[in-house]
């Protein structure tokens, strides 16, 4: 993982001083709420619907075992004794103390953490592909590119006060696990024909109100060139996007005004001053960020291990776990675990004070000491030997990690909803608890195999619902909360990328939802051909039987 | 007269911001003569000559709104004496673009000036984006303002104040931070 040096342990102490010196402004009258809002925003403090919320950033999803120690103390010292891992990988404490917030930021500060641009319209946290580094389809790891990204975005004099905020995603396998097509500017890495890293940049990618997927602007952009032609980007949007309406002004609506080619051309143009200046990345830079990420000193082990295999014909909840939870791994011996935070009764992506401590020992136990956030909300020990899945499953289970529903029905995607967010128009919570009560035969979930549900509580979209195989979206009728569900949207489906749900008809009531869901079920259970997955019966017989049977036991009375 | 900050310093100045009234409409040309004026660029493109021709003895600045093209600028650098670029609210970014492409593509070596909704906590912002002037929000404290500059001390990224990126001189810079 990259370490702090002095310089970027000097930057993040100068923020805090900074930050809390803003704070004593506004607590004495000096800065105006108007203000200080932004400020607050630009190191992740908001204001919810009890309390201020504090999203604290974990960059493209990597934490060292102190950090997450760190977490846990601020979970139990500053708020009620958890936190919510969110869809972009960061953490977000609920109930915290404006009062406090310079406190919380020094104390992250001592173990190389900050809530830096994890809010405002500026450029927000980068993600990546939670495997990385270990994927056997990674062509490139996208960690040093990430943190590249990182160090250049921090503090942009140029980029802090954008039309709107702006999400960066770099994946670098076969598979996109980073939803890089749904983000305002993807970095898709990969090698050309003499083995140099080079990129395909999308833009105008995103979901929300307007759900978009991006278009590619640029292909094979050698890497020395990378941050000079994202600064091109930025600058277009920065200069061009639209500012006189919240709802139009994050990238995707230029791109789409101008049409993906004008843009680009516009970025080219733009890019023509800025291409060989001195933020040309150098091989020295590239090799002084990547060494952070070289492989751990792995042991040389056979393929794979007696015990683990005994284990795997002794017990079948143990297959069945590492059958959903556990990923192949590219070094022999070693595979890669998802600790599920997604057990019925918890809210999706939560996690205790003392879950986060009983994490970061089991990442100095058996994973290097590192743990992984995906935007799916879960935890990954990225690097587990074989020989010891047996024990992390015990001691998994022991700690409420172990439901093995990785990918499945019940590993439900959900942001804070109204029970937190101001924002919301409808609670996503008690739709994600109801619905995994509903599907709490494991088998039977089991059975129904590979099948992604996302529940956003209003149209930002930060429940991801449109790139959900089911998505659920909370709407406001008349002062009530309503739930839209759409059917067949899909995060990634190889060559043919990201796919945006459908919506299914008229919206449904919270009580319905449980009902509701179990009826499109029970539709692709009837019409799955052996082995199926969901999106792949979808595909075949469309979204009209769903319909029937979803709406044919409903009173027609509703709106 | 007004406080502006000038080279990090407090200083008084001079200069009058002539703006469009409420109704839309600016003074005639012989109203605003013959005074340090920064005028708008809009109107400035339309009477170019007769305020170049009435301003012979007192200089001219001309200030630019967030959408106005810096471009279009270029051809008059040599009868201007002072560039302005307004703020008409401190979240709209668009002015920071402006500023770095004046000096950086255009090479504008003259003042440089904020104007408008300038507040300290975007000061250190201007300033890397070539900003040397500062026409802090008449209600706010301006030496409290001259605090933002030492904030924060090391940036990551390349700007108008420093060309090179910190990967370009992070060895130098860690020498320093330990001397």
């Amino acid at each position: 993982m990259y370490q702090y040096d002095q310089i970027d342990q000097k930057i993040v102490d100068e923020r805090v001083a900074q930050y809390s010196d803003q704070v004593r402004r506004r607590l004495s009258g000096e800065l105006s709420e108007e203000e200080f809002r932004p400020l607050r925003l630009q190191n992740g403090l908001y204001m919810q619907r009890h309390a201020y919320m504090h999203r604290i950033a974990i960059p493209y999803g990597n934490l060292r075992s102190d950090q997450m120690r760190m977490l846990g103390t601020i979970a139990r010292e500053h708020d009620r004794g958890y936190g919510h891992f969110s869809t972009r990988t960061n953490i977000q404490f609920n109930w915290i103390k404006l009062e406090e917030t310079p406190e919380i930021l020094r104390k992250l500060a001592s173990v190389q953490m900050h809530g830096i641009q994890t809010s405002g319209n500026c450029i927000r946290n980068i993600t990546a592909d939670q495997f990385a580094g270990v994927a056997p389809d990674e062509i490139v790891d996208p960690r040093p590119w990430a943190e590249i990204l990182r160090q250049w975005s921090t503090f942009h004099p140029e980029f802090a006060w954008l039309p709107r905020k702006f999400k960066i995603a770099v994946n670098g396998s076969v598979e996109d696990r980073a939803a890089v097509q749904v983000h305002d500017l993807g970095v898709y890495l990969k090698k050309n024909a003499a083995g140099e890293v080079v990129a395909s940049i999308l833009a105008g990618g995103g979901l929300g109100r307007t759900p978009i997927v991006g278009a590619v602007i640029r292909e094979d952009l050698p890497w020395q060139h990378l941050l000079t032609y994202c600064e091109a980007v930025l600058r277009v949007y920065n200069r061009y996007g639209r500012r006189d309406n919240m709802y139009k002004a994050r990238i995707k609506i230029l791109v789409k005004a101008l049409s993906p080619a004008k843009f680009a051309q516009q970025v080219e143009e733009e890019w023509a001053h800025l291409k060989d200046g001195p933020s040309t990345l150098t091989q020295e830079e590239l090799t002084r960020v990547s060494q952070f990420f070289a492989p751990p000193a792995y042991e040389k082990l056979p393929d794979t291990d007696a015990s683990y295999e005994k284990h795997l014909i002794d017990s079948k909840p143990f297959a069945r776990w590492i059958e959903r939870n556990v990923r192949p791994h590219k070094v022999p011996g070693y595979a890669s675990v998802t600790l599920s935070l997604k057990p019925t009764g918890i809210a999706p992506g939560d996690a205790t004070d003392k879950q986060m401590e009983a994490v970061a020992d089991l990442a100095d136990e058996f994973s290097f000491g590192e743990i992984r956030v995906s935007h799916e909300q879960n935890l990954i020990l990225a690097n587990v030997k074989k020989r010891d899945l047996h024990t992390v499953w015990e001691r998994a289970k022991a700690l409420g990690f172990a439901t093995s529903n990785i990918g499945l029905l019940t590993d439900i995607i959900a942001c804070p909803g109204g029970d937190f967010c101001s924002l919301a128009n409808a609670k996503s919570i008690p739709i994600a608890q109801a619905i995994q009560e509903r599907f709490s035969d494991l088998d039977y979930v089991y059975d129904l195999g590979d099948l992604t549900l996302n529940i956003s509580g209003c149209i930002n979209a930060c429940g991801h619902h449109h790139i959900g195989n089911i998505g659920v979206l909370g709407v406001d009728k008349d002062g009530s909360e309503w739930y839209q569900v759409t059917l067949g949207g899909e995060q990634s489906s190889g060559a043919t990328g990201a796919h945006l749900g459908r919506v299914i008809g008229p919206s449904f009531s919270a009580e319905e939802m449980p009902d509701v869901v179990s009826q499109v079920i029970d539709t692709f259970v009837e019409n799955r051909i052996e082995g199926e997955r969901f999106i792949e019966t979808y595909g075949r017989i469309g979204i009209a039987p769903f319909k029937e049977r979803v709406y044919a036991s409903r009173q027609p009375a509703h709106a | 007269m007004a406080l502006i900050i000038k080279n990090r310093e407090v200083v008084e100045d001079d200069w009058t911001v002539v703006r469009a009234g409420e109704d839309g409409t600016l003074p005639a040309v012989d109203a605003v003569l013959p005074a340090k004026v920064i005028v708008p660029f809009t109107w400035w493109k339309e009477h170019k000559n007769a305020l170049t021709a009435a301003h012979k003895k007192e200089p001219i600045g001309v200030w630019l709104a967030p959408d106005d093209e810096p471009a279009e600028l270029v051809e008059d650098f040599d009868k201007i004496a002072l560039i302005a670029v307004d703020f008409p609210k401190f979240s709209d970014g668009r002015g920071f673009s402006i500023g770095r492409l004046l000096r950086e593509r255009y090479h504008w070596t003259g003042e440089l000036r904020a104007i408008g909704d300038v507040l300290r906590d975007q000061l250190r912002f201007h300033a890397r984006c070539g900003f040397d002037a500062f026409a802090v929000r008449a209600d706010k404290d301006i030496h409290d303002a001259l605090n933002a500059f030492g904030e924060l001390s090391i940036p990551y990224q390349g700007a108008v104040d420093n060309p090179e990126p910190l990967f370009r001189r992070r060895g130098a810079a860690i020498s320093g931070a330990s001397a």
